[in-house]
């Protein structure tokens, strides 16, 4: 038998739905990564789960990103495209104790560390202290766990089934 | 009666169809061709309850490899565990708003050493040769039948712990040497590259999670594959039927990474159905702390399953500190 896996994309995707009994749709907070990206700016973190201070932000990854860094280990999942991701060892890293990315904008210092392509399915370790930036070889969408920071955009009404 | 293991009440094999009995408390559990049944005393009467012995074995398979998981455990609408993190509630009918309202409902509190010990050794007991509880049901033999050997290897899976990212040195191995799933054999193998500076060499990590997925050989059990503070990412691979209906005893979230699941979505004290959530690849939805689900997926499919661990939830949730959904808008 033929398998076919259905994986979402920019291009290609589908909502899904509720059949509510009681209560209301917004209870589930529910979302579509794909849809998130394909109406956000390039790079703006939408936060699409959120859990106390703990956050997934969805990124729509086209061209170059700026350089970003992060008092904490943060991890960048590849839903969709292709994306190099750029590491430079801070010099003077965020501080551990603070939540979330911060922006850096253009190349912080210290050495370059090397880089990593990413396609779909790609999970990169986004470590403590290294400043990271992402270029999207082909606009794809990235789903980031971290912390709620600085930069972390909620716009539930626009993005959620209510 | 003899003990098996230590604090086990066991009985000896029935000669008809040679499976044990056991006792947890005042419950009396067992099994036959078909079935397990439940019996405990409520009203001054011996009660009873009946489930098909595979959803029961799928059941407590979980319940064991999650070490009682995150609050409740449902292994159907009667009976369950609820996980006091050192104590465990066993219960009948307590979380079932009719019987619960007509007073026939039984619960009992162990240290969770001994259910976990009487949970293993029905396992031991109850799982035939063939009959694996972690798979899907196209890819194992039947649960049914007078006692036929054991399946030890299938049950006594290792859990894996991951402290950070699998394939860091140190932490959990990737799954390179695992087959790829009937399901997932279309699914890309590649790895990312790692390009490092020299002297940045095994500084940069990344690796393919849905190759890691395609090779998982369980359904319905995450495990972690990143660790932010008390973050956890969990995912797992679905198949069938979620064997237990989760009550949540904080938040959950669920990223569908492939294919599709429907979620039947319940009272967490009652049972009565609240919703029916479909989500399709790129859909993410919260649990809320007040309910209970269970999940169905015809195509095997790749759920991301979002866990916070941080200590002390159950009780802010359940004092009504936090609230129950996890954003307001
Ligand atoms: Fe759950």
């Amino acid at each position: 038998m033929q398998v076919h896996t259905v994986f979402g994309s920019l291009a290609d995707y589908t909502k899904g739905s509720i059949e509510l009994v009681s209560g209301e749709a917004r209870h589930y907070v529910f979302s579509n990564i794909f849809e998130v990206a394909a109406t956000s700016k390039p790079y703006e973190r939408i936060v699409v789960g959120k859990n106390m201070e703990y956050v997934q932000e969805v990124m729509r990854a086209e061209g170059v990103s700026p350089w970003f860094a992060c008092g904490h280990d943060e991890f960048a999942l590849c839903m969709d495209g292709e994306i190099t991701v750029d590491f430079i060892k801070m010099k003077d890293p965020p501080d551990a104790e603070k939540n979330g990315a911060v922006l850096l904008g253009e190349a912080p210092e210290g050495p370059r560390m090397g880089h990593v392509k990413l396609r779909r399915g790609h999970q990169v370790l986004l470590a403590a202290g290294n400043a990271y930036r992402f270029t999207a070889d082909r606009t794809g969408v990235l789903l980031q766990q971290t912390v709620l920071g600085e930069l972390s955009v909620q716009k539930w009404r626009e993005i959620c089934l209510l | 009666m003899s003990v098996a293991l230590p604090k086990v009440a066991a009985s000896e094999p029935s000669n008809r169809i040679g499976y044990r009995s056991f006792r947890l408390g005042k419950f009396e559990l067992s099994r036959d061709e078909y079935f397990v049944t439940v019996h405990w005393p409520a009203k001054g009467a011996r009660r009873s309850h009946q489930l098909p012995a595979d959803a029961f074995l799928r059941a407590c398979m979980r319940d064991v490899a999650w070490n009682f998981f995150y609050g409740w455990v449902n292994f159907d609408h009667v009976i369950g565990t609820r996980n006091h993190y050192g104590k465990v509630d066993f219960y009948a009918g307590t979380f079932n708003g009719t019987l619960k309202a007509a007073g026939v409902d039984y619960l009992e509190q162990f240290d969770s050493e001994h259910i976990m010990a009487t949970f293993k050794a029905m396992l031991r007991d109850w799982v035939n040769e063939g009959f694996d509880p972690f798979a899907a049901p196209v890819e194992t033999g039947s649960a049914f039948g007078p006692k036929q050997g054991d399946n030890l290897g299938a049950i006594e899976r290792t859990r894996i712990a991951t402290r950070r990212m699998p394939g860091l040195p140190g932490d959990s191995p990737l799954r390179d040497d695992m087959a790829i799933n009937r399901a997932f054999a279309d699914v890309p193998q590649d790895e990312p590259e790692i390009h490092a500076e020299p002297g940045f060499e095994g500084q940069l990590h990344a690796f393919s999670l849905f190759k890691y997925l395609s090779r998982s050989d369980v359904t319905w059990n995450p495990s972690v594959t990143a660790v932010c503070k008390a973050s956890l990412a969990c995912p797992t691979t679905e198949e069938y039927i979620l064997p237990v209906f989760h009550g949540n005893d904080r938040v959950e979230w669920f990223i569908q990474l492939s294919d599709e699941i429907v979620w039947d979505v319940a009272d967490k004290n009652t049972g009565a159905p609240r919703a029916r959530v479909t989500m399709k690849a790129g859909d993410v939805a919260a649990m809320p702390a007040d309910i209970r689900h269970q999940g169905y997926s015809t195509k095997r499919s790749m759920l991301y399953v979002w866990e916070n661990v941080t200590p002390g939830l159950p009780q802010r949730y359940e004092s009504g500190e936090l609230p129950p959904y996890p954003v307001e808008f």
